[in-house]
């Protein structure tokens, strides 16, 4: 038997617990059970969710498409100040969303550094539509996709690399056939990671694309507008992402929460 | 077509520079101790590290063509099969990578999975293949892209002692079948004597020895290839029948020679006693006794003096002498045991 756990520690252990799962619990409860269906497939918790989910998914495939290969250059290349780019792309990981929402206004805004030639020149504005949701999240969520697959692609031995050059294989075929097959696992569990943060996206979100319900008003935004008007379909929609939350660390359960046992 | 290369890399702390030709057919032992720079060696022939070599095949040159444009085949000492892969898949990467079309690829891979007798693997996981498997596998997908050169890079040192005698001949076996240039790098001597025509000697990055296996087995020039084949090695200078060796100690030989000279003779051929032998046209001297270790069937002696030497004698004399570290005893040499060859 060891001896008794000092109350210096337990106590607050107890508390900080209480503290993170009492709201959690305090959603269920308060949950408008008898009208939940009702609302769940009501048109605008419907809209909401539909929007989250198609921007979530596109915010992710950019992150995806422009991700994974800045992750393998931070990653396998010789680049000159390496550490410090490093550094700059997960800047937008602790950078407050709204700030970045700022920041991409702009910079995409029609007077933006980069967004008035894009509506002089192809007529394009993106602020304050669906596109400039999934910019504001991907935005957001890229950096949990870069440090995952980068880690991945650190912690995977180079040398397969050198073995698929003396077969002949270029660098575009070798990343392609061998290094992103070995560095799955770590892409999967950065795409679900930034999926999820993508999916939960506010600030930058009303930021730069506003609150349009059909066009940008995606479920956080949704939630906050409801609490206003009316709190039973804040609730539920609460609970949807509350569920969400829970099936993606469910999902990487082994990846990432399960320390060692 | 000879293959030339002279091979230079230079890192902070250590530099290579040596040159190299192999023959078409022949199997060319890169052999040394560790560090001497046997890989970084095949690893600037694979244009895997930047090197200021040279590199001559056929009229054409490698000089600056990286790895993926060498006509190589590589076999890695922990071969590096892609996990993900099948063992059929892992075979024909190589003719993919060049551009074969997947159904002439795969046609040949499964022609070499037949030939090192692993057919019936073809559709498995490199993980589910034993140590030995997995080193021909490695060893089909080197040579399916039909290489000027192959690279092997300590090819059997992940084996386990039994599994190793086997797969020594069968790979001794392909490498005589295979037409291109093979280079060899290992540090196991037995491999380089039982695989290579010619074995070449590194020590920090500069080529100490080169020959035939009987050569330097017969005439080592330097204490690791001494100590490799398992001689005593004297550098002397002779004068008819007289060795004076460097290292303080004379002796006597029965071939007249002169000048400087390595003196050679095998452990075997000491013997020891007690007292001073009497009486003989031996070499004799007396020596302190600083190590004792069984070796093979008999006990090999570490004894100081001058010179010192390795003595191997049975276990029944180790009894007989009561042989303890410190103990002071006569080592004997036959002056025809002993053999000299110029420096």
């Amino acid at each position: 038997m060891r001896s008794r756990l000092p109350v210096v520690l337990v106590l607050p252990a107890v508390v900080g617990l209480a503290f993170l799962l009492v709201p959690l619990a305090g959603l269920l409860i308060k949950a408008p059970w008898a009208t939940l269906p009702a609302q769940l497939f009501s048109q605008e918790v419907g809209q909401a969710l539909q929007l989250s989910l198609i921007c979530a998914s596109l915010a992710t495939i950019v992150c995806l498409v422009l991700g994974v290969p800045l992750a393998w250059l931070l990653a396998r290349s010789d680049l000159p100040g390496r550490g410090v780019l490093r550094a700059l792309v997960t800047v937008p990981l602790v950078l407050p969303p709204v700030v970045g929402g700022v920041a991409l206004l702009l910079v995409l805004g029609r007077r933006g550094v980069v967004g008035q030639y894009l509506d002089q020149w192809f007529g394009i504005s993106l602020p304050f539509t669906t596109a400039g949701v999934v910019l504001a999240e991907a935005f957001v969520a890229m950096p949990f996709l870069v440090i995952s697959v980068e880690g991945a692609l650190r912690a995977a031995d180079p040398r397969f690399e050198e073995a698929a050059a003396t077969l002949g294989a270029s660098r575009w075929l070798t990343f392609r056939r061998v290094t992103l097959p070995s560095v799955m696992p770590g892409v999967v569990a950065g795409t679900v990671l930034c999926w999820a943060r993508a999916l939960g996206e506010f600030g930058a979100t009303i930021t730069f694309a506003g609150n349009f319900p059909g066009k940008t008003t995606t479920m956080p935004l949704a939630v906050y507008l409801a609490l206003e008007t009316d709190p039973d379909a804040a609730i539920v929609l609460s609970i949807v992402l509350l569920l969400v939350s829970v099936a993606v660390l469910a999902g990487l359960r082994d990846k990432w929460i399960s320390g060692p046992s | 077509m000879t293959l030339h290369a002279e091979l230079r890399v230079q890192r902070a702390s250590f530099s290579l520079d040596i040159d190299l030709s192999i023959e078409p057919g022949e199997v060319v032992a890169l052999l040394g101790p560790n560090g001497a720079g046997k890989t970084t060696a095949l690893r600037a022939l694979a244009g895997l590290v930047p090197s200021d070599s040279r590199i001559h095949h056929n009229e054409s040159t490698w000089d600056g063509l990286p790895a993926e444009k060498r006509p190589i085949g590589v076999v890695f000492q922990d071969y590096l099969l892609f996990a993900h892969m099948s063992a059929l898949d892992n075979v024909a990467f190589g003719l993919r990578a060049r551009g074969t079309r997947k159904a002439e690829a795969n046609a040949v891979a499964l022609q070499w999975l037949d030939q090192v007798g692993l057919a019936d693997f073809a559709h498995v996981k490199p993980r589910t293949l034993s140590g030995g498997q997995a080193q021909r596998v490695a060893l089909a997908r080197a040579l399916a892209t039909a290489p000027e050169l192959l690279l092997l890079d300590e090819p059997l040192a992940a084996l386990d002692a039994s599994t190793r005698l086997r797969v020594r001949s069968e790979l001794g076996r392909h490498l005589a079948d295979y037409p291109g240039h093979t280079l060899l790098v290992t540090h196991d001597p037995l491999d380089a004597m039982v695989l290579a025509d010619r074995l070449v000697i590194l020590e920090h990055g500069r080529v100490v020895q080169e020959g035939s296996p009987r050569d330097v087995v017969r005439q080592p020039r330097t204490d690791y290839v001494a100590n490799l084949v398992g001689l005593n090695f004297y550098r002397g200078v002779a004068d008819g029948t007289e060795v004076r060796l460097d290292d303080g100690g004379t002796l006597t030989i029965a071939e007249p020679a002169d000048g400087p000279v390595h003196v050679v003779f095998p452990p075997a051929a000491v013997s020891l006693y007690p007292e001073k032998p009497a009486g003989s046209p031996r070499n004799t001297w007396q020596a302190v006794v600083t190590g004792i270790e069984p070796h093979a069937h008999t006990t090999r002696v570490d004894l100081d003096g001058s010179p010192a030497v390795l003595a191997d004698i049975t276990t029944a004399t180790v009894a007989e002498l009561r042989l303890q570290p410190g103990h002071a005893l006569w080592v004997s040499l036959k002056a025809t045991e002993i053999h000299t060859y110029p420096r």
